[in-house]
């Protein structure tokens, strides 16, 4: 039929488009050019995008969950692994069967959901928000195999001549994020394998809330009681679980509209069609498994927990010898003006991380508290943040991180620089440096006569933006001589004034 | 590509990039440095320095008064081009090397019958911006050299420094081990931290790891680097724009002179002290603060004694 075929097409180009923003580290595919990821439901609505979630709300109200089979990644990201089982299960087409919506665990996880979001732990909302899963799956899972590819070819491209590949370095982003999209793949790549979508009809907060819509929508899939025959091959291709061929009921709140019935249907018994002639009566079912999925769930909490706590005490054992120091506030990245910002809208799809070109955002742990486990934090192990780059400002679908223009950038600081003397190598070993200041693009750290024509940092904190250049490149080991302490609000940053301003004439060569 | 042809490559590359650089090879990548000396020594200009001309310009009156491209790039020969691309930051800037002027390099290097011309800096700023916004990359490319990428540590090889005396060994790119003959073109600009930076200080952007030169006596590490077995054929000092002030990334045009002048030399030593002095009438910069000079000349890595040399002054 053809609107499953227009439905497989659309579905397949969404989730090619937003799986590749989540692996292109190369920015190829400029993120802020193509917004598919602004009209995800959560983002948008946390973005206060209400006319994004007025049209996705109209969208369902008028044709059901087409958003849960054209334009959600992990709705799709479930079809395909479903569609690959078909390759490994006998019996090919007929593989679902019916079973009644387990009601408590969906609106249980749905309020679980919005209660702890406004109890200010967002975390639980990160973990379920289908696109921010797919995103993190995506950028934990696939991302460093499609990097390793791109160096296998940038190998045999470099070898002949031809750079327009280049090598990247492959490093674990956060292990705790690695561990939770690992759980989440496994999690919900079993339940697609095995069930379809029973991610969406159970656990989705997006699926429930689309759901409590999509059962009075305008176009619904409705059997036709003259001319069913109750042979039961639509209930058998339905991966949402939702049609009842024995009563001849099609749960609305549970069907993601992928159209596979209609066309299994030989009868042409159950179509998609008008539907607000009369009321629907929608069916009320038992909650026999209920406990099953429930328990399952809550050991995936349990292990991600239970693994997270174990990363958090092995980062507390390191060794220094020179003085450690520790950071009071972590960093919250460019335009989310305070950590209470970013933890309010943001649902920790990390697009932000694969897309910083300075490879400085990372995935938190515990720097936001458990609540706000995931969301990105600055870390300038791999790279500093470029003064001139707004790009996770523009990219950001939450509007967790506001959009930036480079003089808003400018005059933003987003933590200040803290000089640890002890540590520097012109005071330890009396030799030059001043890689700090080097970097520094306000000059908010100097070099300033110590000894001799020896120079050393010397700190103007209120010009710095908090970039982190100076920490970054500072070479002093095991702890840094320089670092950046976080501002938990971000504060306005002063800007520098020009020094000679004066042309001064060379007429000579000076020898 | 096939899938014979594929796999065949990618075993080249697997062995290429594993392979370790011997003593013995060391040796026979000594010969082309020492040929680019002796070209030197036969009575000609040592040192050039003009001043008044566009980058281009400049650099054509300079090679020709050192007897032209032809004595340093051989016909059918790899050359290396390694400019100063260290920031995100546009020509009026000064942070990086003029493009004008790689893209004369260029143009000349092939115009005496170089194979390949590739390109490439170990950026401190997002490479791939850096080469944008430098204008370095389109200069170059335009011109018909490649650019390389340096931003990962398999473009790097181990190479020894016998003669170092607290850099003894360093991961250097590829590209300069690989090529015929390599040409350094850093800009002038002051730096906070080594005082100055030229044709010495450039050589930073060659190797893989920085740090250690800062953990263990820059001005030392500087002039260590320069003793590599295949020292540049040519520096080629850019002074069109000088960084005067905060130096080396600036933060604005303020920071700039727009001085107008180019060195260049084969004597590493001599380059940096020519450029130095003439950096020294724009900011007091006592030639012996910048330790580096004085450590490479006494490594023999050329003379700071230009009344020793014949230089040729130009201005137009």
């Amino acid at each position: 039929m053809i609107l499953k075929r227009v439905r497989l097409v659309l579905g397949v180009i969404s989730l090619l488009i937003l799986t590749f923003l989540f692996v292109d580290f190369a920015g190829l595919l400029p993120a802020q050019k193509v917004p598919l990821a602004d009209i995800q439901f959560v983002p948008a609505l946390l973005a206060l995008s209400f006319g994004t979630v007025t049209a996705l709300l109209l969208l369902t109200l008028l044709f059901g969950r087409i958003y849960c089979s054209v334009l959600c990644p992990m709705g799709l990201f479930q079809d395909l692994t479903a569609r690959f089982a078909l390759l490994f299960k006998k019996k090919k087409k007929h593989k679902y069967t019916f079973s009644p919506e387990k009601r408590w665990l969906r609106y249980g996880t749905l309020a679980a959901v919005v209660g702890t979001y406004f109890a200010g732990w967002s975390v639980l909302l990160s973990l379920l928000e289908p696109y921010s899963a797919f995103g993190r799956m995506v950028t934990h899972l696939l991302r460093p195999f499609y990097m390793v590819g791109n160096n296998l070819l940038a190998g045999v491209f470099n070898h002949f001549g031809n750079y327009s590949f280049y090598h990247t370095e492959v490093y674990l982003l956060a292990s705790s994020s690695l561990v939770v999209s690992l759980l989440t793949f496994v999690f919900i790549g079993y339940l697609a394998w095995r069930y379809g979508r029973t991610f969406c009809n159970t656990l989705c907060p997006v699926g429930t809330v689309l759901g409590l819509v999509s059962r009075f929508s305008m176009f619904r899939f409705k059997v036709n009681d003259e001319t069913c025959n109750q042979c039961g091959v639509c209930a058998r291709s339905c991966k949402a679980s939702c049609i009842d061929s024995k009563h001849e009921t099609v749960d609305g709140s549970r069907c993601v509209a992928c159209f596979n019935c209609t066309t299994v249907c030989t009868k042409k018994a159950i179509r998609y069609e008008f539907s607000w002639k009369k009321s629907a009566p929608v069916a009320v079912v038992s909650q026999d498994d209920s406990v099953a999925s429930r328990r399952r769930f809550l050991t995936t909490i349990g292990v991600t927990l239970l693994a997270a706590s174990s990363q958090a005490w092995a980062k507390g054992m390191h060794l220094a010898t020179n003085k450690p120091w520790v950071r009071k506030s972590p960093l919250s990245p460019p335009g989310s003006i305070s950590a209470e910002h970013l933890s309010a809208h943001c649902t920790a799809c990390h697009l932000c991380v694969a897309q910083c070109p300075s490879k400085i955002l990372k995935p938190s742990f515990l720097e936001y508290g458990v609540e706000g486990m995931m969301q990105p934090v600055m870390d300038f192990s791999h790279g500093f943040c470029n003064y001139d780059c707004t790009l996770c400002t523009e990219v950001c679908p939450n509007g967790a991180l506001k959009k930036l223009t480079v003089d808003q950038k400018h005059a933003t600081q987003m933590g200040y620089v803290t000089f640890v003397k002890t540590n520097c190598v012109v005071f330890t070993n009396e030799t030059f440096c001043g890689a700090c200041s080097e970097h520094c693009p306000t000059q908010a750290v100097s070099m300033v006569p110590y000894k001799g024509d020896l120079t050393i940092p010397y700190l103007n904190t209120a010009i710095c933006v908090g970039c982190g250049g100076c920490e970054y490149v500072c070479p002093a080991k095991p702890a840094k001589a320089i670092y950046v302490e976080g501002n938990p609000v971000h504060r306005k940053a002063e800007q520098f004034v020009d020094t000679n301003k004066k042309e001064v004439k060379v007429e000579s060569f000076g020898f | 590509m096939k899938r014979r042809d594929f796999l065949k490559a990618a075993a080249i590359t697997g062995l290429a990039t594993t392979f370790k650089f011997t003593e013995g090879m060391d040796l026979m990548a000594q010969k082309t440095g020492k040929i680019a000396k002796t070209n030197l020594k036969g009575g000609g200009t040592d040192l050039v320095a003009v001043m008044g001309g566009e980058p281009a310009q400049m650099f054509q009156k300079a090679i020709a008064e050192l007897g032209g491209m032809g004595k340093f790039v051989k016909k059918g020969q790899t050359v290396c081009i390694k400019p100063n691309i260290g920031w995100d930051k546009t020509p009026e800037l000064a942070s990086n090397t003029n493009p004008d002027l790689i893209a004369e390099i260029v143009r000349q290097c092939f115009s005496v019958g170089a194979s390949e011309v590739v390109v490439f800096d170990n950026s401190c700023d997002d490479w791939r911006k850096a080469y944008k916004n430098s204008g370095i990359e389109a200069a170059a490319t335009g011109a018909g050299a490649k650019m390389m990428p340096a931003k990962e540590i398999s473009y790097y090889r181990d190479i020894n420094l016998p003669r170092g005396v607290k850099l003894k060994s360093a991961k250097v790119h590829q590209a300069i081990l690989d090529s015929d003959v390599w040409i350094n073109v850093p800009v002038l600009k002051n730096h906070e931290g080594a005082l100055m930076t030229i044709s010495m200080k450039n050589h930073m952007g060659i190797v893989w790891d920085r740090g250690f030169f800062h953990r263990n006596d820059l001005q030392q590490c500087i002039a260590d680097i320069c003793t590599l077995d295949k020292p540049a054929a040519l520096h080629v000092v850019d002074a069109y724009r000088v960084m005067k002030t905060n130096g080396p990334r600036g933060r604005s045009t303020s920071d700039v002179a727009n001085s107008k002048a180019l060195f260049v030399s084969s004597d590493i030593v001599a380059v940096d002290t020519a450029a130095t002095k003439f950096f020294g009438q724009l900011v007091n910069m006592p030639l012996e603060s910048v330790k580096h000079i004085a450590l490479a000349q006494d490594l023999n890595l050329g003379t700071m004694d230009l009344s020793k040399l014949k230089v040729k002054k130009i201005n137009l």
